[in-house]
């Protein structure tokens, strides 16, 4: 036991350096390597196999079945919906997500970390719930269901709800965005902007929108990715009535669960694609915004 | 500066004239001057009403002149169920169980509470049972519920804790322990745990046991609806599969509805009744028997014969309704948790 001890003391200084610095190097250059083939490895069978497999069991039986398959009206109105669904989900959340924004980080009041934390409550609540809770709010035996159901206006199983309850979910991607970055940024320039005789409208448009122009965008498509692929909520809320309130993950669940798989894959390569063009644009943006 | 601006200008205007296109043909907007009818019904039962519906269409619109056109809803029968009591606006219902009708007048009287009495056959058009689904040459020699406790047969069949068609499918045994042990219920409880000891995986829906067997390829024998064992054949496999209809089992009978404080608001009454209606038509009993659902007319039945096997069935009634039957043997401390732990 002792033997191996006295050895190593016994060794030069320099030596023993050298040997312990290769073997560092050594050792950074196997957990390199390592590391980087375990997130290939795993990349691959987690992301890029699941996501071929998708386009190899779409095109399965043909490209005329996988237009036809997107091309058939229940399909297509279900693109129609979600569209429609981000058509009216994004802009409204960029315009609260700015005003909340603002407010938070332009002004001091009290209750401001309340209201960040209301903010982040969608992050937290499940989807499920959060279709539950409209269901409990405008169902027909909730709090507004039988004035609604008087007045027929409908709110729930229609357009209204799923937009409702896809707000809820996507709420806080465009202000969580802009929250950080309107903070770093400070009140300075607008102080400026305005001690110079601009108006308040001015000061935003020429001054805060464009300071905040890159961080809006990158909240603006991940809101918008979450919008289109948003199942659990809209689940709830959707009724699942074929042509008019299945959204384009609802309408492949539903495909699925008839047997049809290759539609079902079909319409979820175009989904893919979505995905894959908002990344695209995500990191463009990224590019853009490092640039400037 | 000025350039900026141009930028931002661009995409919004692009997005403006999209916003206008999508509101051009809002999908949820209804059209005037026709009858618009929502079916809300439960899974497999789609193919039946998209063939139905057609039918009816043109025999309303020779009849009256009217056009009328269709919405369907699909999903497990209690959360179709659900929605409509939450407020979904079904004209009609058409769903597995009648429980989940009852729940519609009990809870918001959407309808009244003898609804089953409105149509013929205690409301049910049409009829289905539980049989078995097995491989391909039948290799395990299945042929009757007797088989199913055999020691080496894998069995597969949803959990009746949380699946509809699972219900039927522990009922339809215990109908035939129940008649070879005419009634011994300690005998008919060591069948039953002894059939569900075979059972290999205990899937949460009659979907899902149909998938295991289909496509993960587990076990000998898949209890399943008949309608639907012809439609995984149909779908999945011609080669693969196999129908065996046992000696004995439950008359499944899925019950459709006028939901009529609906009807009543929306002025469809009419011809939502007609359309019920015409499920008990020659034509529409057709279709059904076509998509796999045993038709209540005799003659049509016969027709299909070759489909529809003949079996002794047992009904609902022999276990006093689905209320006692869900006491006795679902509930917590019933049958089902006695013989399965």
């Amino acid at each position: 036991m002792t033997k191996p001890l006295n050895v190593e003391h016994d060794s030069p200084s320099i030596a023993g350096h050298g040997a312990t610095k290769s073997y560092a190097m050594q050792e950074s250059m196997i957990v390199k390597w390592s590391l980087i083939a375990i997130s290939l490895v795993f990349l691959a069978l987690f992301l890029i196999l699941p996501l071929v497999s998708i386009f190899v069991t779409a095109l399965e039986k043909g490209w005329a079945t996988y237009v036809a398959s997107i091309t058939d009206p229940d399909a297509l109105a279900a693109i129609k919906l979600t569209l429609t669904v981000v058509l009216i989900v994004v802009p409204l959340n960029a315009i609260f997500g700015i005003v909340a924004a603002w407010a938070i980080t332009k002004f001091s009041f009290k209750g401001k970390n309340v209201l960040i934390t209301l903010i982040d409550l969608p992050f937290a609540v499940s989807p499920v719930i959060a279709g539950l809770v409209f269901i409990l709010l405008f169902g027909a035996q909730g709090l507004f269901g039988e004035w609604l159901f008087q007045n027929d206006i409908k709110i729930v199983f229609a357009l209204p709800g799923i937009v409702i309850a896809t707000m809820f979910v996507t709420f806080p991607f465009v202000a969580r965005e802009l929250i950080p970055l309107m903070q770093m940024q400070g009140i300075t320039e607008e102080e400026a902007s305005i001690s110079l005789g601009a108006s308040g409208w001015k000061t935003f448009f020429l001054v805060t929108l464009p300071n905040i122009k890159w961080g809006l965008l990158y909240g603006l498509i991940l809101c918008n990715a979450r919008t289109i692929g948003e199942f659990g909520a809209v689940s709830v809320v959707s009724g699942h009535i074929r042509g008019m309130t299945n959204t384009m993950p609802l309408h492949i669940e539903i495909l699925y669960n008839e047997y049809q798989f290759t539609a079902a894959f079909a319409v979820a390569s175009l989904m893919s694609i979505l995905a894959i063009i908002t990344i695209i644009i995500k990191n463009f943006i990224e590019w853009k915004a490092k640039d400037e | 500066m000025k350039r900026r601006k141009k930028s931002v200008l661009l995409p919004g205007v692009f997005t403006a004239v999209l916003l206008l296109a999508a509101c051009g043909d809002d999908p949820l907007e209804s059209s005037e001057g026709k009858a618009e009818i929502l079916n809300v019904s439960y899974d497999p039962t789609r193919e039946l009403y998209v063939e139905f519906n057609k039918a009816f269409a043109n025999h309303w619109k020779e009849q009256t002149g009217q056009d009328v056109t269709f919405q369907q809803s699909h999903g497990g029968s209690g959360k179709q169920g659900r929605a409509v009591i939450d407020g979904l606006e079904a004209d009609v219902v058409t769903l597995a169980l009648a429980y989940d009708i009852d729940e519609m007048a009990h809870t918001r009287q959407l309808l009244n509470e003898d609804w089953q009495t409105e149509f013929e056959h205690n409301s049910s058009p049409y009829t289905s049972t539980m049989v078995f689904l097995v491989r391909k040459g039948n290799p395990k020699g299945i042929k009757d519920w007797d088989d199913l406790v055999r020691d080496e047969v894998s069995v597969i069949t949803p959990n009746p804790k949380t699946s509809g068609g699972a219900r039927w499918n522990y009922l339809a045994a215990w109908g035939y322990a129940d008649k070879k042990f005419n009634g011994d219920e300690e005998q008919i409880k060591s069948f039953m745990k002894q059939l569900f000891g075979n059972v290999e995986v205990l899937d949460s829906g009659a979907r899902g046991s149909t998938t295991t067997f289909v496509e993960r390829e587990i076990g000998d024998v898949l209890i399943a609806w008949e309608n639907e064992a012809y439609l995984s054949i149909n779908e999945l496999g011609v080669d693969e599969f196999e129908i065996v209809t046992p000696s004995l089992s439950i008359l499944a009978e899925p019950p459709v509805a006028v939901v009529d404080k609906v009807v009543d608001k929306k002025g469809t009454r009419e011809v939502a009744e007609s359309y019920l209606e015409y499920l008990y038509s020659d034509e529409g009993q057709e279709i059904a028997a076509k998509n796999y659902y045993r038709p209540r007319n005799e003659e049509i039945l016969k027709k299909y014969s070759d489909q529809f096997q003949s079996l002794d069935l047992i009904t609902i009634e022999d276990f006093g309704g689905w209320q006692e039957a869900q006491k006795t043997h679902f509930a917590d401390g019933g049958t089902f948790d006695e013989i399965y732990q």
